[in-house]
């Protein structure tokens, strides 16, 4: 019969109306402000850099080789290298970036940058309210507004910070393990001949295939 | 006391005009009269707003605005401030006269409509004898307008809508008047201050209201679909069609030209709903003679109020028709539909006998609307088309 189904419709929305009001199942609205979801474990947006222990320069990983800057597909990340070298994680001198800079609004959060580093210096971080009333200096951030703590990234991506962390230590361990016996033969070295040569120089610690 | 409540404005337009000199009385009374008419209208327009946000929100199982104020009732305070300091952009190309008054046109012609509706008891602007006409000769004058709006934008959208909205509204128009040619028939009237006092009788303690009767219950629904596609309410709002034509006819209004469309459509809104209460539902009377004691004013807002939120209820739960559809509704069940209407009105008229006419008009209404239904708005197999494109 006509007009059957536009009664039936009309019942729908009625029964929709009045049950909102009485289940709060209905209402799946998440009211943002006040409320939030808890955050996905994968959720990513902008990067930022890992710092080791308590100093965010003295800790910082970036060796500034800037292959996240020549990667990068919208040219978004700024670096200048520095003239003088400070220790890495494992005390062999390094350059660091004087300047580090990533335009946000230019970013696209494709991850790249983390994929291609080869010391796990940079990160994808899950803050996403960045509005700013500053249109240009508001999203770019500096070295220091990028720093952020190894405890910081275990709290937001828990099992990829646990991983590198894992991936640092066994490398660690194996220079460490390569100085020892380097010094040691040079110990005997000197000890069988007295004109000593120079110790073997530790090794830098390979690339690793960063996050998977 | 009850006759004061009841009275109450028209009391106090007779106090306040008091205080001018007799030469100029009639002059402010009218002036008077449309302010209030002027401010009343918008206010409910935002009420109404408000009601549609909210209510569309519950039936789609969201919260709807609850923002600005208590639970989102400065909602349209805060529209109405954006709406106002938006940039009015006027396109390039555009008429820019025509572009300019189109929306006024709107506004003026619904806000003219209003003048003839009785409001309440005594509360009528103009007591003319022919009302329905001069409302139907101002409903019709919005279709100009629209498609002053649609043509001055030099948009194809735009005019796409205004085209839309033409063949829409001039379609729909037929049926509409001719759904209120049956209470014209029974009453004897076309004015509608006549209309309603015919309502206001008793029997058993319940009015005698058009809708009661079984060619007012037929002209009563077909009266309703064909304001909704008057007023390009949803499911009938093809000439705004946000996902075909972005807003149709007023796709190039901006700022608070675009909040005057937006208003006029909604006081056209209350006016034919109003008109509708008029000729339907009793007008300002009470359903119950038991509940006359409660001004009449109240009950005519009131049901103006029940009438938008059934609008309200529908556009939740319809989705938008096919421009074929709604011409096939319009000529092939609404048109039949209404002149049979007039049949059983002649019937009521004429034929003896109280439960006589009773049984022999439902018959021919729901015979007709059965044979109607299943005839008229047989679905068609539509096969594969094809196309021969121009050489």
């Amino acid at each position: 019969m006509l007009g059957e189904g536009i009664l039936k419709g009309l019942a729908e929305t009625a029964k929709n109306f009045a049950g909102s009001y009485v289940s709060k199942e209905r209402l799946t609205t998440v009211q943002y402000p006040e409320e939030r979801v808890a955050p996905i474990e994968a959720t990513r947006d902008f990067p930022f850099l890992v710092y080791d222990g308590e100093d965010a320069f003295a800790g910082l990983r970036c060796v500034s080789c800037q292959i996240c800057e020549k990667e990068c597909p919208p040219k978004c990340i700024y670096i200048e290298k520095s003239k003088d070298k400070k220790p890495d994680y494992v005390g062999k001198p390094q350059n660091y970036p004087v300047r580090f800079d990533i335009d946000i609004s230019v970013c696209m959060s494709c991850q790249i940058c983390v994929e291609v580093c080869p010391f796990e210096a940079i990160k994808m971080d899950t803050v996403f309210e960045l509005a700013t009333d500053d249109r240009f200096g508001g999203l770019l951030l500096d070295r220091e507004k990028l720093s952020k703590s190894n405890e910081y990234y275990h709290t937001i991506h828990p099992t990829e910070a646990t991983e590198v962390d894992a991936r640092l230590a066994e490398e660690k361990a194996k220079v460490e393990a390569k100085a020892k016996a380097a010094a040691e033969a040079a110990a005997a070295k000197a000890a069988a001949a007295p004109p000593a040569e120079p110790a073997v120089k530790p090794e830098a610690p390979k690339p690793t295939g960063g996050a998977e | 006391m009850i006759e004061k409540a009841d009275q109450i404005f028209v009391l106090l337009l007779h106090w306040l005009v008091g205080f001018l000199p007799m030469a100029w009385q009639h002059v402010a009374s009218v002036v008077i009269c449309v302010a209030v008419i002027v401010a009343v209208y918008p206010a409910l327009f935002a009420v109404a707003v408000l009601m549609e946000r909210k209510g569309l929100g519950r039936m789609q199982n969201r919260y709807g605005p609850n923002r600005v104020g208590p639970f989102g009732v400065l909602q349209p305070v805060a529209d109405g401030i954006k709406s106002l300091t938006k940039e009015d952009i006027v396109p390039r190309n555009a008429d820019a006269v025509v572009h300019f008054i189109s929306p006024l046109v709107l506004v003026v012609a619904v806000f003219m409509g209003l003048a003839v509706l009785p409001m309440g008891r005594n509360m009528v602007l103009v007591e003319m004898d022919a009302s329905l006409l001069f409302f139907f000769a101002m409903g019709a004058s919005t279709e100009l307008s629209v498609f002053m709006a649609g043509w001055s934008s030099r948009n194809k959208y735009s005019l796409l809508g205004a085209m839309r909205a033409v063949a829409q509204m001039i379609s729909y128009e037929v049926p509409l008047l001719l759904s209120t040619v049956g209470v014209v028939m029974i009453t004897g009237s076309l004015s509608l201050v006549d209309i309603v006092n015919a309502q206001t009788r008793y029997s058993w303690g319940l009015a005698h209201w058009n809708v009661f009767k079984p060619w007012g219950l037929a002209g009563f629904v077909m009266f309703v679909i064909a304001s909704m596609a008057e007023t390009n309410r949803s499911p009938f709002d093809l000439p705004e069609g946000e996902s075909e034509i972005i807003a149709g006819y007023f796709t190039e209004y901006s700022g608070f030209k675009f909040a005057l469309f937006f208003l006029g459509e909604y006081v056209g809104m209350f006016g034919i709903a109003g008109l509708g209460t008029t000729l339907f539902l009793g007008g300002w009377s009470s359903p119950l003679a038991a509940l006359s004691w409660v001004p009449s004013w109240i009950w005519f807002f009131a049901k103006v109020e029940l009438w938008i939120c059934f609008f309200i209820w529908v556009r939740g739960t319809l989705p938008r028709l096919r421009q074929d559809q709604l011409m096939n509704f319009a000529w092939k069940f609404l048109l039949p539909m209404t002149l049979v209407n007039l049949l059983v009105a002649a019937e009521w008229r004429f034929v003896e006998g109280v439960w006589m006419r009773w049984i022999v008009g439902m018959a021919i209404v729901a015979g007709a609307y059965v044979l109607m239904g299943r005839v008229g708005m047989r679905r068609e197999r539509l096969g594969p088309r094809s196309y021969r494109y121009a050489e």
